[in-house]
């Protein structure tokens, strides 16, 4: 079932010396349940869409489907946790804005927090956690809204190599799990691919889908795992060639 | 328990530590013993230049007039009203600038202008419209004050990080939210530091006013002390500025402290 319809979506970004023409042509489905990666060149405006998705940016024209009760998440790139909140406080912010602190979203939160390993650190203050976990953290103040999409803009890409993997392999995990759709925009191949059920690569600007990929693996399961499966590599020369870098 | 190593190493902290207090004190006592010890031996001209025990002196007997406290409170009561205000205010008016970006656009150079205006110069415009009173001094230190407030705290406010904006606008949060969960916990500490240089400004405001018009305050007791070439009542009074600046300052250190706890 799709949750959300894309069509023709089109951006053009306005400045004082001239125009600058994003996205054109973009449409794709959603299903529930999928996870999607978008993967294309810097700049190519892969970021914009998501803006656009979640209403922080507005479309030049294009039209976007969707029911009208569905609940966006949005995470974007680096954990940006409140230094002066604790733990607890901070995945608290979004129920806090939207006027929604009660008692079963408190057990919610309070339940994503003993079950994704952070039951110790509710009191603790963002700077005494490692980078992973400041992630996960991040990814439970975004579910604690109970988001039916959540849209991933570039969310590890500050972390470093080690922690990546394992963090969206976490990540992964816990979106699997709470059953949430997600649309990850990034600029590293394998982790689209061991991560997502579709690819989408965008061409360079003005960026237009280039190709949709089905990702389809044998003994599929966690992001880890997935980049053993032998399918992986044939994948990635795939998307690298449409990708076409220059240097 | 701590290795030797350890407690050679927090040995040497503290050793450091008492040294540069002994060190700074040492200077402040040579100082005036040497200017006292000058001062004795006709060697420099305490007409001119006082000394410690008439600076002391001065001081007692102020206090003996049950003069001392009434002037310091005056200029203390001056410095913490227009403290206040150009603090709460400034903040007050920045936050409105950096809210409405319009608005913010037209003031500026009005602003620039008013920041690089020698203040003095509108001194004898301020007694002509508050008359010469206490009202005049507080209005002559906010001036200095507050315009340099408004341009700091819009410029910290303005600098929040905005991927923190966009997280709190993708909860649809509203621009008051925005401002108090984000805005301005986030900026405590440009806050503090605004209020440090405030201290120092409004000081200088304050005292500038009493030199134009006051009946009363530190800065009266050194402008009458330098028409009656009364140097010692001048020393005097800056040595009194001296040591309520500086408390000032470290009362704010400490609420500072208080807040990161």
């Amino acid at each position: 079932m799709d949750i959300l319809k894309v069509k023709n979506l089109r951006k053009t970004y306005h400045t004082k010396n001239n125009e600058i023409l994003a996205v054109e042509n973009f449409s794709f489905n959603l299903k529930k349940g999928e996870f999607v990666a978008i993967v294309g060149p810097s700049g190519c405006g892969k970021s914009t869409i998501l803006s656009i998705l979640c209403g922080l940016d507005q479309a030049s024209s294009g039209k976007i489907e969707m029911d009208k009760n569905l609940k966006f998440g949005y995470m974007l790139q680096g954990d940006n946790l409140f230094d002066w909140r604790n733990i607890y406080k901070n995945c608290l912010i979004g129920l806090e804005l939207e006027n929604k602190l009660t008692k079963e979203n408190l057990n919610y939160v309070n339940n994503l927090l003993d079950t994704y390993g952070l039951k110790d650190f509710k009191k603790a203050y963002p700077n005494n956690l490692s980078g992973g976990m400041r992630q996960r953290v991040s990814l439970i103040r975004t579910l604690a809204t109970k988001p039916d999409i959540l849209f991933l803009d570039e969310p590890f890409s500050a972390l470093d190599y080690q922690t990546r993997l394992a963090v969206s392999d976490d990540v992964y995990k816990i979106i699997k799990q709470e059953k949430k759709s997600a649309i990850m925009v990034t600029h590293d191949l394998s982790e689209a691919i061991s991560m997502a059920d579709r690819v989408i690569v965008m061409s360079a600007r003005p960026s237009t889908i280039k190709n949709i990929y089905e990702i389809k693996l044998t003994g599929k399961s966690t992001p880890i795992q997935n980049r053993k499966a032998k399918e992986f590599a044939y994948y990635y020369d795939k998307i690298w060639k449409d990708i076409d870098y220059h240097v | 328990m701590y290795s030797e190593e350890h407690k050679n190493y927090l040995k040497k902290i503290k050793r450091n530590k008492f040294l540069i207090r002994f060190t700074q004190l040492l200077i402040i006592f040579l100082i005036i013993f040497l200017w006292q010890f000058a001062a004795n031996q006709n060697l420099i001209n305490t007409f001119i230049s006082s000394s410690p025990k008439a600076i002391i002196n001065t001081i007692i007997n102020l206090y003996k007039d049950e003069t001392l406290f009434h002037h310091i409170w005056i200029t203390f009561y001056e410095v913490i009203i227009s403290f206040l205000i150009a603090t709460i205010g400034g903040t007050i008016i920045a936050t409105i600038l950096w809210r409405f970006k319009f608005l913010s656009k037209v003031i500026d150079p009005y602003l620039t202008i008013l920041n690089s205006l020698p203040k003095v110069s509108l001194g004898p415009i301020i007694i002509i419209l508050a008359g010469a009173s206490t009202k005049s001094i507080i209005i002559m230190a906010l001036f200095i004050s507050i315009i340099i407030t408004i341009i700091n705290v819009e410029q910290a406010f303005t600098s929040t990080d905005k991927n923190k904006i966009r997280l709190l606008k993708s909860f649809k949060a509203k621009p008051y939210q925005i401002f108090f969960k984000l805005i301005l916990p986030s900026n405590y500490a440009n806050l503090i530091n605004v209020c440090k240089v405030n201290i120092g400004l409004v000081f200088i405001g304050v005292i500038m006013g009493e030199f134009l018009v006051s009946k009363a305050g530190v800065g009266y007791l050194i402008m009458y002390g330098s028409q009656v070439f009364n140097l010692n009542l001048v020393m005097t009074g800056i040595i009194l500025l001296s040591i309520m600046a500086s408390l000032m300052y470290y009362i704010i250190v400490f609420v500072e402290k208080r807040l990161q706890k």
